[in-house]
């Protein structure tokens, strides 16, 4: 095919050529901004900022299992927007085949959605 | 790969960072002055002519300020997480293709740093990693606004990108390909795709909006409640990176929606032109940033327009509005493909 020809695994090293400037560009400025202001630590300066109220123990205390439960649905469903990729660039040469099995896989994929909505896990508020 | 065309890979690399960069610093001046005049003040206009030297003066006051570090803070990832957003900002740009094909002395350069067959999965993962450095820099700082400020970032984007990724596949059907340069080239004329994914445009462009944490779906770091969001600890250039970030990020979304759905570099009329290829090619790259700096403005406007959402609301809006919408326009669309591909 002649899309196989076109695209060569070289087509990668301005990729890294790039990332080689950026991550260079970064770490200079890190540096240089750490170099050029001035240093006046104090106790009550690298406290943590609460608003003016005296810092009340680890701000690395356990959050709503909400957020938790958000991220494992996106795992599950990224994973299968995923599979979706090479079926949507394949789509012509698939033919009604590929076409009826990705609705089907549509079709389970809306059915999950339908549970986990009746599930009332997207719910934010219990009231 | 031959010299002379890794040397003008590099040459061309250098240009875009550096118009990149230049973009980003006079969007936040456009930023201002667009808040200004929507809300009828001036804006910033005392440094230089009409203020525009103010994005120079900024930058030079985030250098010279001090360099403050918490002590509860964990210092290698909060050091990290500033320089992960800011360079996975910058390498997104890599794939989308400025321009045609410029011919110097016989060679043929392309306008595009990097021509991948998988360019909009490439710019999918570099929008991913880039959750780490908001997560990681909102974590490390030790702080609970921070904390909660980067929990919000993290999953407002993640839920996004699952109807950005669908409104993504809605569009490779119609192209059938994953290469960028391959999809502005089947645009010509007025063959633009949001013609033909009006809905795929919509969930986009929202869905834009949230990974790039612009109001109205600026929750990670809304004032009212959480003082600065995920950094609300940082100073110096650290807080620098994460407000050039987004400058950066909008910059590159406009870019990949005027590459997506209108166009890129093609304007219609174009091939009709009595013109060398050369300059049609220059006068396509500059078709291609006024898209860009129309759909900046456009990020602006909506900034200053609407009220931010509620978090609820943005979930919902989010899981139970995009998701379904998105699968119905995958079907929609490929029913309509397959038989227009039987019948015609």
């Amino acid at each position: 095919m002649d899309s196989q020809n076109k695209f060569m695994p070289q087509d990668y090293i301005p990729i890294m050529i790039q990332s080689f400037i950026v991550l260079g560009f970064v770490l200079t400025t890190m540096i240089m901004t750490h170099l050029l202001g001035p240093l006046r630590k104090s106790k009550a300066k690298l406290e943590n900022f609460e608003c003016g109220i005296e810092g009340m123990g680890n701000a690395r205390s356990p959050f709503s299992v909400k957020y938790f439960l958000i991220a494992i649905l996106f795992v599950l469903f990224d994973v299968e927007v995923i599979f979706m990729y090479p079926w949507a660039v394949n789509f012509r040469d698939l033919g009604a085949n590929g076409f009826l099995d990705m609705l089907l896989f549509l079709g389970l994929l809306l059915l999950g959605f339908i549970y986990i909505v009746f599930k009332g896990a997207l719910k934010w508020d219990n009231s | 790969m031959e010299t002379w065309e890794l040397l003008s890979k590099i040459i061309f690399l250098f240009v875009i960072l550096a118009i990149t960069l230049v973009v980003a610093m006079y969007s936040t001046y456009a930023e201002r002055k667009v808040a200004a005049f929507m809300q009828d003040r001036l804006g910033p206009n005392r440094a230089g002519p009409y203020g525009l030297l103010q994005p120079l003066a900024d930058g030079l006051k985030m250098f010279m300020k001090e360099e403050i570090i918490p002590t509860m803070a964990n210092r290698t990832l909060f050091i990290l997480g500033p320089s992960i957003a800011m360079t996975t900002a910058l390498l997104t740009g890599v794939v989308i293709p400025w321009g045609g094909n410029l011919t110097i002395a016989g060679h043929v350069i392309s306008l595009q740093v990097a021509d991948l067959n998988i360019g909009i999965l490439y710019i999918f993962a570099m929008v991913s990693i880039g959750v780490y450095g908001i997560m990681l820099g909102g974590w490390a700082s030790n702080n609970k606004y921070a904390l909660l400020g980067s929990v919000r970032a993290a999953s407002q984007m993640i839920s996004y990108e699952l109807a950005m990724g669908m409104a993504i596949i809605a569009l490779v059907l119609t192209t059938g390909t994953l290469s960028l340069k391959e999809i502005v080239d089947q645009q010509q004329g007025w063959h633009w795709n949001i013609f033909y994914q009006p809905l795929g445009f919509l969930i986009f462009l929202v869905c834009a909006f949230a990974e790039t944490n612009r109001a109205p779906f600026d929750l990670p770091e809304c004032e009212t409640e959480l003082i600065g969001g995920y950094h609300t600890e940082y100073s110096s250039m650290k807080l620098g990176f994460y407000l050039f970030a987004e400058y950066i990020n909008m910059f590159i979304s406009a870019a990949v929606i005027a590459t997506l759905y209108f166009g890129g570099y093609n304007f219609p009329f174009l091939n009709r032109l009595p013109l060398d290829a050369n300059v049609l090619t220059i006068l396509g790259s500059v078709v291609f940033f006024l898209k860009i700096f129309f759909l900046i403005f456009l990020f602006m406007w909506i900034r200053w327009t609407l009220p931010r959402f509620r978090y609820d609301q943005l979930m919902n809006l989010g899981w139970k509005g995009f998701i379904p919408i998105s699968i119905a326009n995958i079907m929609v669309t490929g029913v309509v493909i397959y038989f227009k591909e039987l019948f015609f």
